[in-house]
């Protein structure tokens, strides 16, 4: 299938463009399917991918570039009418209604009928055959909810096929199936590939397009890294593209060798939460700052929560200062005096319509509780420093923040923990989404934080950030902590090896 | 800009409305404004909005605090039906005033605190979860009630209804006092802040540290101790309880008041006073119609009416539009919301 570039390009993105408020989303996006290709669509959050799938099928407007379907500019006003040009996509939670039948679910809209009348045997004999051709032998007459998901599935990709026909999106398809309705899936892609259909596949699973995916295209921070055929790339080179280091600019830079500034901090034995994150064991000394790398979904963010007690911890126990300690909730992991900013700004962090003073006072009076207020002048006073101390973008402390941009957004979440002046800092993705100045200040405090002895735990993506401030970097995959490197081990070829090595060196 | 000034402006619109709403009626009926004294009481139509719209008000200031949280309480005017029942059943046991009071209050808590504990602990969508009060409180009252009017002649209890303490009636004097401890307690402490901060980001505040299920369950309780009082009071006002009518509908018009005083539905920054104030709007609307000699038929048309223009006023569309007119580029509430998506 390495013939498959040389086909006449079926849809063709020139140059796509998307902005947001305050962000680029899509930054002149290139992107080419052809007719019997299945195409891997990678990057991590906040990559642009969704952003590219949405300009396509008309959910957003493109700000700028073309799109050619077989050649014709087209400018779909919503998926509707993409899918009346030949664009059919299939999300991962399946968006059909659940509690009517499945032949109602292949046809609605669409139902044959005579007299005016839905004709239900033409329509049951027509859902009969229609499945036939996916292999599926099912009643069409049962609700589709009596269904496995893995069914339900493939009864929206006949739907989607059947009204649009040319380009099927499949936007992590595979995310709640298990191995063998995986297989199953594949079976169907494949039927469709050699009809000549040309398929987007998003996933996370990189195994899964290394099996059934001929090309690969990888975004990162809304712009184009490449387009690689499947046969022509291997694991590294595909993580090293998602993470964004090229192999060519190989850096013998290591992470920090000076050792923490105090004693043992934190020990975690055998923490963990069941279906979230194994088990490990981890010790924090003060001022020791533990980077944290894998994957979106290796289990980085769910460690962080099991941490901080927003998923509590069902296995193992924590020490503090050799104190047992039992976190419960967020509310006993602040008072345990820990922060945690997390990965999605806007949805767990931020109160957007509330002032900058008031999101940066919002922990510290949490934990004082509700009739011990901050007096409005010391309120003032704790934003006014932190504003000036971190360099907060802003006209006055009384601006909502949601009018803030993003890295100015980042900087008030860090306000906000800093002002409970915690031991423990949990920060998950915090350059993401940021400016390049915003950036270097962002790792410059981290860097600052530790010097004054607290411990830190980040979670990055970006590689090489997290070689120059961390003194341990713990790699996760597949929800388990698989590796630890310390000091000189920690380089960004180290890394990439331990997130992409195949095989599970510890099997539960 | 000082607090006073952001204040004033918080509330300048619902002042103008009540304003314009009471010139009308001035208009339609010339000794609209004119009050006496008669028997060491205030008489007259303004006194009358005030004291007839004392049940509305104390909802109100409940439902402004259930609003802000993101939440709905349906069931405040069935919870007034309990409380009234609660009330009038403990003055025919032959309890006194602060016993009677005291079963009343501690009814509404209750209430309160179901609704609480199926919204915060439960999670269930506050719309539904406040529907069953509303729909089985009548049934509690008339259980309480035993199915007829219950009905009392305690002076004590009929003067929280009627009474008057320095001329001015009982209801009004309940209504002011009530809406000015829970201003200043919301705004004195910390809760004000902390209530706003989960009606606009319930996970982050809880990933803040914030209590949000302590909160959410005080909310709804302190919605359900003020359907008690006006429960107390609708029920001492006809001196007795009627299962079937005491607040019926009103907990419509008390999240009426509450959208008119400038609360979003979305949760988030909240006025009291604001909806204090739209409950005197609803009021105004009703005195003034039924005083204007309408034929009553056209009442409910005319208020619905009023509301709508009054609601466009508000709409973020009108207010875009008026910026645009004013060729005056400033950013308002319907932008945040965008951005902070």
């Amino acid at each position: 299938m390495n013939t498959v570039a040389e086909n006449p390009p079926l849809l063709r993105a020139e140059a796509v463009s998307k902005g947001f408020p305050g962000t680029i989303a899509l930054d002149a996006v290139d992107f080419t399917l052809v007719a019997g290709e299945v195409h891997a669509l990678l990057g991590e959050n906040g990559a642009g991918k969704s952003t590219l799938i949405k300009c396509l099928t008309g959910a957003y407007r493109r700000d700028g570039g073309d799109v050619r379907l077989d050649g014709q500019l087209i400018h779909p006003r919503d998926p509707l009418d993409a899918q009346g040009l030949g664009i059919g996509t299939v999300y991962q939670e399946v968006n059909l209604l659940p509690n009517l039948t499945v032949a109602e679910n292949l046809f609605l809209g669409h139902q044959p009928r005579r007299f005016g009348f839905v004709s239900q045997g033409r329509l049951k004999r027509q859902a009969r055959e229609t499945l036939a051709h996916y292999g599926l032998d099912i009643d069409v007459s049962r609700n589709l909810d009596t269904y496995s998901v893995a069914v339900q599935q493939i009864v929206a990709i006949a739907r989607a096929v059947s009204l649009s026909g040319k380009v099927l999106i499949l936007d992590e398809p595979t995310a709640s199936l298990d191995a063998n309705e995986v297989q199953m899936l594949f079976e169907v892609i494949r039927s469709l590939k050699r009809r000549g259909l040309g398929i987007v596949f998003i996933s996370h699973f990189l195994d899964q397009v290394f099996d059934i995916c001929d090309r690969i295209t990888v975004l990162r921070n809304g712009r184009l890294v490449g387009t690689q055929a499947v046969a022509e790339i291997d694991r590294m080179k595909l993580v090293n593209m998602m993470l964004g280091r090229e192999l060519e600019q190989e850096t013998r830079e290591t992470g920090r060798t000076d050792a923490p500034s105090g004693g043992p901090h934190l020990s975690f034995e055998g923490f963990g939460r069941s279906g979230r994150v194994a088990p490990f064991d981890l010790t924090v000394r003060r001022g020791e700052v533990i980077g944290m790398a894998g994957l979106l979904g290796s289990g980085r963010t769910e460690t962080a929560e099991a941490i901080f007690g927003v998923t509590p911890h069902d296995s193992g126990s924590l020490r503090r200062d050799g104190e047992r300690i039992d976190l419960k909730s967020p509310r006993d992991a602040v008072a345990a005096g820990f922060g945690f900013s997390p990965e999605d700004r806007k949805t767990d962090g931020i109160i957007g319509d509330l002032s900058i003073r008031e999101n940066i006072v919002l922990a510290l009076q949490a934990r004082a509780g509700w009739s011990r207020p901050i007096p409005p002048r010391r309120q003032a006073e704790l934003a006014d420093q932190f504003i000036r101390r971190l360099d907060i973008r802003t006209s006055d402390a009384e601006k909502p923040v949601g009018l803030l941009s993003g890295g100015n957004q980042q900087k008030v979440m860090l306000a906000r923990w800093l002002a409970t002046n915690p031991s423990f800092l949990v920060l998950d993705e915090p350059t993401r989404g940021i400016d390049v100045g915003a950036h270097a200040e962002i790792i410059r405090l981290i860097e600052d934080l530790c010097a004054q002895g607290m411990s830190l735990l980040v979670i990055s993506s970006e590689l090489d950030e997290l070689v120059a401030y961390s003194h341990r970097v713990i790699v996760v995959r597949d929800r388990r902590h698989v590796a630890e490197l310390a000091g000189a081990e920690i380089t960004t070829g180290n890394i990439v090896k331990a997130i992409a090595s195949h095989e599970a060196e510890q099997q539960a | 800009m000082n607090g006073a000034t952001r204040f004033l402006r918080r509330i300048a619109p619902q002042l103008a409305i009540l304003a314009g709403i009471l010139v009308l009626i001035s208009v339609f009926f010339p000794g609209f404004f004119e009050v006496r004294i008669a028997n060491g009481r205030l008489y007259g139509s303004p006194i009358d909005i005030l004291n007839r719209g004392a049940p509305v008000a104390l909802l109100a200031i409940g439902m402004t605090l259930v609003i802000a949280t993101r939440g709905i309480d349906l069931s405040v005017g069935a919870l007034m039906a309990i409380c009234g029942a609660t009330a009038a059943w403990g003055s025919t046991q032959g309890y006194g005033l602060p016993a009677i009071l005291a079963l009343s209050v501690s009814a509404g808590l209750v209430c309160g605190l179901w609704n609480g504990i199926l919204v915060a602990v439960l999670r269930i969508q506050p719309i539904v979860a406040t529907l069953i009060l509303m729909v089985a409180g009548r049934g509690i009252a008339q259980l309480i009630t035993e199915g007829a009017i219950l009905t009392f002649n305690q002076e004590s209890l009929i003067f929280i209804g009627s009474g008057s303490i320095l001329t001015a009636p009982t209801p009004v004097v309940i209504w002011m006092i009530a809406g000015m401890i829970v201003t200043l307690v919301v705004r004195r402490s910390a809760l004000g802040m902390l209530i706003e901060a989960i009606g606009v980001n319930l996970r982050a505040s809880t990933l803040a540290g914030v209590n949000s299920r302590v909160l959410l369950i005080a909310v709804y309780m302190a919605s359900g101790l003020c359907a008690s009082l006006a429960g107390v009071i609708a029920a001492a006002d006809i001196r007795g309880a009627d299962a079937n009518n005491a607040g019926l509908w009103l907990e419509l018009d008390a999240i009426l008041a509450v959208v008119i005083g400038g609360t979003s539905l979305l949760g988030g920054r909240f006025s009291i006073v604001a909806s204090l104030i739209g409950a005197l709007i609803i009021q105004a609307m009703n005195t003034g119609i039924l005083l204007s000699g309408f034929p009553p038929e056209f009442n409910l048309v005319i208020k619905a009416l009023i509301v709508l223009t009054i609601l466009i006023l508000q709409s973020p569309a009108t207010r875009t539009a008026a910026v645009f007119f004013r060729r005056q580029p400033r950013p308002d509430p319907a932008d945040t919301r965008t951005v902070t998506q």
